[in-house]
């Protein structure tokens, strides 16, 4: 799953199909038992349907052409306890079926959605939700289908065409012959409509997932369409994506609709050659009545398998490809993961330590060169620089979301390569750039900072950050659902929420990137005062352009092209009159030239 | 349905040519057990071995013309479905698309993805072959009937007896299968909504090392799905076997009821299995009519809920009467303005002026209204009372695309599309040329680092511009609303993660600029407002403080105390510097 964008088509590399046929068999083999007892209750209720058609020939020939009421109305009671018997059958059978597949189904869902979640950030960095979604829900469903059509289509129909074939054979090979004459015709027909319909679908299906993508992003992004008056332009790309996706589809269904034209005419006129045949047969007294009728009987089941399993096949194909894509996702390894030998992480102090550490987010790239610091317990630092410098990797690095190309991150003298990542990572509390909330109550959405936290605890926390008031203002106070990614909210407010998250966690490093730039000076103070009781001690990292927020941390970095220039207290660096005096400065000359 | 039909209508030919293939199609198809009759009584019975080629030439010719007119109805049937539904998705859009803010404000993007999405599939796939097959098998049947009695009266009273409950249980089962199907589909919902948000909000999962606790949130619901699926497979299990079970009672009573009527030469043996064939066609329509109707219910509750969106009418629309313009200058007046956001007031009696090409600073605490005003310019939402004014027009007069088009806005939430960065920059205005995309780029201060990307402007960026920092995504969306000119420009807070020096020289770009738009600013630090002609400090919706920088200082008021925090110790520096 190549980074790509809405309008791109998605490209696959193939995994061959016997290999995708192995790896899904794997996942039946715990149900083997069931498996057998389901196959064996099909063989059953098909050999019922079978033998139908012979029991009618039977009545025809030799009760109705004798005459015989009282054997005929044997033959109407056993049809009669077969068919029940087979009901019984059949419903066992649904019933263990459905069981297997939607266990295999939750199974393989898990298996997946648990992967994803161990995924490191490369792998979510340039791929968009949709797609990944894409394969979480729609591939799997995908699969159900496979797994309930490959046993309760392909083995019954291939069943049922052997038997039939082989009971028409019985009861008279010469029409048999005959009858499976126009069988190439048929055949040849439904591979070609398969192959080139395929090569067809698979395009639909490409101009589908490109017109949802386009749909689902301009709806995302409905207030930036609106502010530049862009209606027009996105309502003439929609045209043009769905006339795509139409005219695929259509080019499709030309090829598609053929299908049951063909097997109409095959039938009838596999029919005819029937009836002309048997015809002379009958002429010459080799077959009775009885058969032919029969065989007209069978004729419709001989075609009715091998429709539907050039059906199936064609599914099978599709979902082939669903297969495909989750396995690619399964064997994606998460770069970042804990160790076989890791350690819990004890109660953090505080201590962060940086060694020679080089880092690029793709290879070829560096983005922090050979830094080198090191933040005692309790201490406050802020990271400054121009916006591309490498701050907010330092700190996606100490939060170990990536893994340094060399070097070594030190938290109270252990590498934190080393210890298990969930014990690392509950005793931070980390504030991203983009804030997001969950589409849910406010409560819950601080509550995530602690899930056993009390309700007193949540209110206690948006209290600290100067959340309450504005909180209490909406119309359900803590229970308003803020919606999709908190849209109901300003950036601001969302800021402050996600403080009140990230403090209820009662981390033992703090980090805040960008945490409070769209809050006003006057709240943004009030939230300082809040927390410095809580935070008493802790260590912090803090990532902010305005002065006020810098200013009184217990020192600064300056980070600069990878590379951290500066370090020390506001008032050394701006004695030391290097860069923090420069970038400092330049408010102040902004502030005096003016622009 | 009605205002369905006034979208298929548009379709005459396609509606009656597949129809009267259908017909042409069925009547022919009833000719054939018929046929099968008089091969067996005539031929093999009555040994009148001369027909039988002219009845196989009959049977051969009834097959082509039914293969024939089988594919005309099939595809014509697929051409009208598919252009109602292109119809319907294009008018959807465009509706949903012309509708204001507000209505966005809450609804999930989800649940407008399936009006376009499955509800219009729904009514697709109905016009393909539900409605077709609903039509075609009540036919079928009323024919078939009609023979069957012809046939024998006697005969079809008998296995009659096994039809309705073959009707009633394919009743019950679509009946209680639908329900189930909902309830799938309802889950489903759920659990794409939790996947998307959890995906969406990876990084915050991982922050906060909830990956467990997701992992089991969505186990739970994985495991409701099973429930539910399993309780789908369960009613197909009760009902489906019996069903069958009813078919072939009907069909073995015809045999035997049938045989003894044929062995007291009641009739003939052809009748018999002419029976067989035409009893199919009675069953068929009824088995499939419970999935029918319930097609048909699916069909009408997606368009109403699809007719639900389309008769929204905007709140928000052009007037009548409504002045066109290109020439908007950019003068812009609040006159006692008070705005009310659902219950409450955000905004009371406010009044700002602002003239062409002077530049309005809005400070204030999270929460105040900043952004409200804003939105009342572009008219996203309309003024409880009081007006707004452009060029002393008022804005509710004034058509809607003539306004914002002439106006720029960068909103506080960056939204980039995943597409490359030109093409970002380019939505702001089409036919932009290089040099207009390069010159954007330069007063938004993003062309430095757009140059050191490998791909430069054509590299892509992910969905919300994933990838970048927040720096480098808001300064490209600075550069798509430069782009177009505009004569109003809007800064909601749109240089909050930009270092101060990349601010300041942005700043100055602007400042700089030919053409300078009136230029509103929403900002909290004073290095970014300090310039403006008229800087508005906003409290709950009232303003408390207006005027210039030094005008604001000397006032030593709410303002002075901001620039107190921001600069406190400027002094002591300034005494160091000079």
């Amino acid at each position: 799953m190549a980074k790509n964008t809405v309008k791109q088509d998605e490209d696959l590399k193939k995994l061959s199909n016997k290999e995708i046929l192995f790896r899904l068999s794997r996942y039946l083999k715990p149900f083997k038992l069931k498996v057998a007892i389901v196959i064996t209750l099909l063989i059953f209720v098909m050999g019922c349907a079978l033998i139908n058609p012979y029991l009618l020939k039977e009545a025809i020939d030799k009760y109705i052409g004798d005459k015989n009421i009282k054997g005929l109305l044997i033959i109407g009671v056993v049809m009669l306890s077969l068919n029940y018997i087979a009901m019984i059958a059949s419903r066992f059978r649904i019933n263990i079926m459905a069981s297997i597949t939607n266990k295999i189904l939750v199974d393989i869902r898990h298996q997946l959605y648990s992967h994803i979640q161990k995924l490191s950030f490369s792998f979510f960095d340039n791929r968009p939700v949709g797609k990944v979604l894409a394969r979480v829900i729609g591939d799997v469903n995908s699969l159900q289908e496979l797994f309930a059509n490959s046993i309760t289509t392909l083995i019954p129909e291939t069943l049922t065409l052997i038997c039939t074939t082989v009971m028409m054979f019985y009861m008279n090979y010469k029409l048999a012959l005959a009858s499976i004459t126009i069988l190439p015709v048929l055949v040849i027909g439904m591979y070609i409509i398969e192959i080139e319909g395929r090569k067809r679908w698979q395009k639909y299906r490409q101009k589908r997932s490109n017109f949802y993508g386009y749909v689902h992003e301009d709806f995302s992004g409905i207030r930036v369409v609106q502010s530049f008056a862009c209606e027009e332009r996105t309502s003439k790309n929609f045209h043009d994506l769905l006339d795509d996706l139409m005219e695929s589809f259509l080019k499709a269904v030309k090829l598609n609709d053929f299908f049951w034209p063909l097997v109409e005419l095959s039938w009838g006129l596999g029919s005819v050659i029937v009836f002309w045949y048997s015809v002379k047969l009958y002429r010459t007294g080799s077959i009775t009545i009885g058969t032919i009728v029969a065989f007209t009987w069978y004729i419709t089941m001989f075609w009715r398998p091998i429709m539907n399993i050039s059906n199936f096949y064609n599914t099978l194909i599709t979902n082939f490809a669903a297969a495909e894509r989750l396995f690619e996702i399964m064997d994606i390894k998460p770069d970042i993961a804990t160790l076989e030998n890791a350690v819990k992480m004890p109660k953090i102090k505080g201590q962060v330590q940086f060694k020679n550490v080089v880092f690029g987010y793709e290879d070829g790239t560096t983005v922090l060169d050979n830094v080198n610091f090191k933040v005692n317990t309790g201490e406050t630092i802020a990271l400054v620089g121009p916006t591309g410098a490498g701050k907010t990797t330092i700190i996606n690095l100490i939060s170990r979301f990536y893994d340094p190309n060399s070097g070594e991150i030190i938290i109270d003298g252990k590498n934190i390569k080393n210890v298990e990542l969930d014990s690392l990572r509950s005793q931070m509390g980390i504030m991203l750039q983009d804030t997001f909330l969950f589409s849910t109550s406010i409560k819950e959405n601080i509550r995530y900072g602690r899930l056993d936290a009390t309700d007193e605890e949540v209110i206690a926390a948006a209290k600290a950050v100067s959340a309450h008031e504005f909180i209490m203002k909406l119309e359900n106070g803590y229970d308003t659902e803020v919606n999709e990614r908190g849209s109901r909210l300003s950036v601001g407010q969302r800021q402050l929420i996600s403080f009140a998250r990230a403090l209820l966690a009662n981390p033992r490093i703090l980090i805040l990137d960008e945490a409070t730039s769209n809050i006003d000076t006057f709240t943004e103070k009030l939230v300082q005062m809040g927390i410095q009781k809580l935070l008493y001690g802790r260590t912090s990292f803090v990532i902010a352009h305005r002065l006020s927020t810098i200013r009184d941390c217990d020192r600064i970095m300056v980070i600069d092209e990878g590379k951290i220039k500066e370090s020390g207290s506001h008032d050394e660096l701006i004695k030391l009159g290097g860069l923090y005096y420069d970038l400092y400065m330049s408010q102040y000359k902004f502030l005096n030239e003016g622009a | 349905m009605k205002r369905l039909l006034s979208y298929i209508k548009k379709y005459k030919a396609l509606v009656i040519i597949p129809f009267i293939s259908m017909l042409f199609a069925i009547i022919l198809d009833m000719f054939n057990p018929y046929l099968v009759k008089i091969i067996i009584d005539r031929v093999l019975k009555g040994r009148e071995y001369s027909i039988l080629n002219l009845v196989l030439l009959a049977l051969a010719a009834i097959t082509v013309g039914r293969a024939v007119l089988g594919y005309i109805k099939e595809y014509l049937s697929d051409l009208l479905a598919v252009r109602v539904a292109q119809d319907l998705k294009q008018d959807l859009f465009d509706h949903i698309q012309s509708l204001p803010f507000s209505y966005f404000d809450n609804m999930n993007t989800g649940e407008l993805m399936s009006r376009i999405g499955e509800d219009v599939d729904n009514i697709w796939r109905t016009i393909a072959f539900g409605l077709r097959l609903f039509i075609e098998n009540i036919i079928c049947f009323v024919i078939a009937t009609s023979i069957l009695f012809y046939l024998s009266w006697k005969l079809t009273l008998f296995c009659i007896i096994a039809l309705p409950p073959i009707a009633f249980l394919a009743m019950q089962l679509e009946k209680k299968i639908g329900q189930s199907f909902e309830n799938i589909s309802d889950h489903n919902a759920v659990l794409s909504t939790t996947a998307q948000e959890n995906i969406a909000g990876v990084r915050l999962v991982k922050a906060f090392s909830r990956e467990k606790h997701e992992i089991l949130k969505f186990l739970e619901l994985n495991k409701k799905n099973y429930d539910l699926n399993v309780e789908q497979s369960n009613i197909i299990a009760k009902y489906f076997p019996p069903m069958e079970l009813f078919t072939n009672i009907s069909i073995v009573l015809m045999i035997s009821l049938g045989g003894i009527l044929v062995i007291k030469d009641n009739i003939s043996l052809g009748t018999l299995v002419a029976f067989n064939g035409y009893i199919w066609s009675l069953i068929w329509p009824l088995r499939m009519l419970g999935w029918l109707t319930n097609m048909l219910a699916q069909n009408n509750a997606s368009a109403k809920k699809i007719f639900k969106i389309l008769d929204l009418e905007p709140a928000i629309k052009d007037n009548e009467a409504c002045v066109t313009t290109n020439t908007i200058k950019g003068d812009i007046e609040f006159k006692n303005v008070s705005f009310k956001y659902k219950e409450d007031f955000v905004l009371r009696d406010l009044s700002i002026k602002a003239k062409s090409g002077s530049t309005v600073a809005i400070m204030g605490t999270t929460g105040s209204g900043k952004s409200s005003i804003i939105n009342l310019i572009g008219r996203y939402y309309d003024v409880q009372e009081g007006k707004v004014s452009v060029d002393g027009i008022n804005v509710k007069n004034l058509c809607l695309k003539d306004l914002r088009s002439s106006m720029s806005v960068v909103s506080q939430d960056v939204f980039l599309f995943s597409d490359s960065i030109e093409a970002n920059i380019r939505f702001g205005k089409e036919d932009a040329t290089e040099e207009e995309i390069k010159e954007a780029c330069r007063i938004a201060c993003a062309s430095e680092f757009i140059d050191e990307l490998e791909e430069g402007f054509q590299t892509v960026i992910g969905e919300r511009g994933i990838g970048l920092s927040g720096g480098q995504k808001q300064r490209i969306s600075i550069a798509r609303a430069l782009v177009s000119d505009a004569s109003i420009l809007v800064l909601d807070d749109a240089t909050s993660a930009l270092d101060m020096e990349t601010e300041y020289e942005l700043l100055k770009n602007l400042h700089d600029k030919k053409n300078k738009p009136t230029t509103f600013i929403i900002a909290h630090r004073i290095s970014a407002v300090k310039n403006a002609d008229q800087i508005i400090f906003l409290e709950n919706g009232h303003i408390v403080e207006k005027g210039t920088h030094s005008e604001l200082l000397e006032k030593r008021g709410k303002y002075y105390e901001v620039y107190c925090e921001q600069f406190k110790d400027f002094e002591q520096v300034e005494g160091e510097v000079v």
